[in-house]
């Protein structure tokens, strides 16, 4: 991992994959759309609500595998201080954020017909919510200093202390009473799930995933023009005037 | 044919948001990065014109401070 820590290395890294993941995420999202939409059969119970799965699901999952990467990045950016682990933390933020708020308007617009209420205040729903707030109020407190690398610090320890929520989301239908229903695919034993069901969805899941490192990509490529911008600006302040007037 | 998919067996208010959701804050989040990107590059090339003699690239730097200087080193090179 170490020689990936490199900002230099990273950007050409990233310029040689970055089509890769960009061309697989549109190629996944078409073919997910078209099995989500024509290729998949209606629910015997949900009917076609059962659509809003192939949304729901993955987006679930990338809400709580962002966290988890961005929670290693903070591991990692404290105890070895990779430049690369906080920028990617930041970077990734947003990006979780957004698929946690779909996860959840999906998850009321599936429970209004379904379950005949739009929310819930029980386990599943509420561990969710949390994590949404995780997410913002990362964003929020990352920003918040005028040293980026003091709000970096701030944040990263709000990551490792709010990866306890990640496990509640996962068990939270098996140990609380809820009108969620349990795990059907990342389960002891095996999918329960159709074949023709399953497959949509683990190819959103796939396009999500794509999408998911080309906008991180993107944005890391970002937040290191936005240090060198930071450093040049410094140095300009600092010794840019004087050095300058003596040259010339 | 055509409206009974967009019918959705009845469940339409509840599929298409659904799936539009999904799709204006991926989108959006992809405009925003990008637009995000292009600003940030912009600055930095920007700024590294504005001033070519970094520590960084200090050759390229003191020629650039030769030729201000009126001493141009090129000239023995070439």
């Amino acid at each position: 991992m170490h020689r990936f820590a490199n900002p230099a290395r990273f950007l050409r890294l990233s310029a040689v994959l970055l089509p890769w993941c960009a061309g697989a995420t549109v190629i996944l999202t078409i073919l997910g759309l078209w099995l989500s939409l024509f290729g998949s059969p209606p629910d015997y119970q949900q009917g076609e609500t059962v659509r809003i799965m192939y949304i729901h699901v993955p987006a679930a999952w990338m809400s709580m595998f962002i966290y988890t990467n961005m929670a290693i990045a903070a591991g990692v950016g404290l105890v070895w201080k990779h430049p690369l682990a906080d920028l990617f933390a930041k970077a990734a933020a947003p990006i979780g954020a957004g698929f946690t708020f779909v996860c959840l308007v999906t998850g009321s617009l599936w429970g209004a017909p379904m379950w005949g209420t739009w929310w819930v205040w029980d386990a599943r729903l509420t561990s969710v919510l949390i994590l949404f707030f995780l997410y913002l109020g990362y964003m929020a407190l990352v920003n918040a200093f005028d040293d980026p690398q003091r709000g970096m610090k701030a944040g990263n320890v709000l990551l490792l202390v709010g990866i306890v929520n990640v496990p509640i989301i996962k068990f939270s239908v098996d140990w609380w009473n809820t009108l969620h229903q349990p795990a059907s695919v990342v389960r002891m034993g095996g999918p329960s799930i159709d074949a023709s069901m399953l497959t949509p969805l683990l190819v959103m899941a796939g396009a999500f995933t794509a999408y998911f490192l080309s906008v991180v990509m993107l944005r890391v490529r970002t937040e290191i023009a936005q240090r060198k911008i930071q450093t040049l600006r410094l140095s300009v302040a600092g010794d840019g005037g004087v050095a300058d007037g003596m040259r010339g | 044919m055509m409206s009974e998919f967009f019918h959705m067996g009845g469940y339409a208010a509840y599929v298409w948001p659904a799936y539009g959701i999904a799709t204006l804050v991926l989108l959006g989040l992809l405009a925003a990065t990008w637009k995000g990107l292009r600003n940030a590059e912009a600055t930095l090339k920007a700024l590294e014109s504005a001033r070519p003699a970094r520590r960084r690239t200090r050759n390229a730097g003191r020629k650039a401070a030769d030729q201000n200087a009126g001493t141009p080193a090129e000239a023995s090179e070439g």
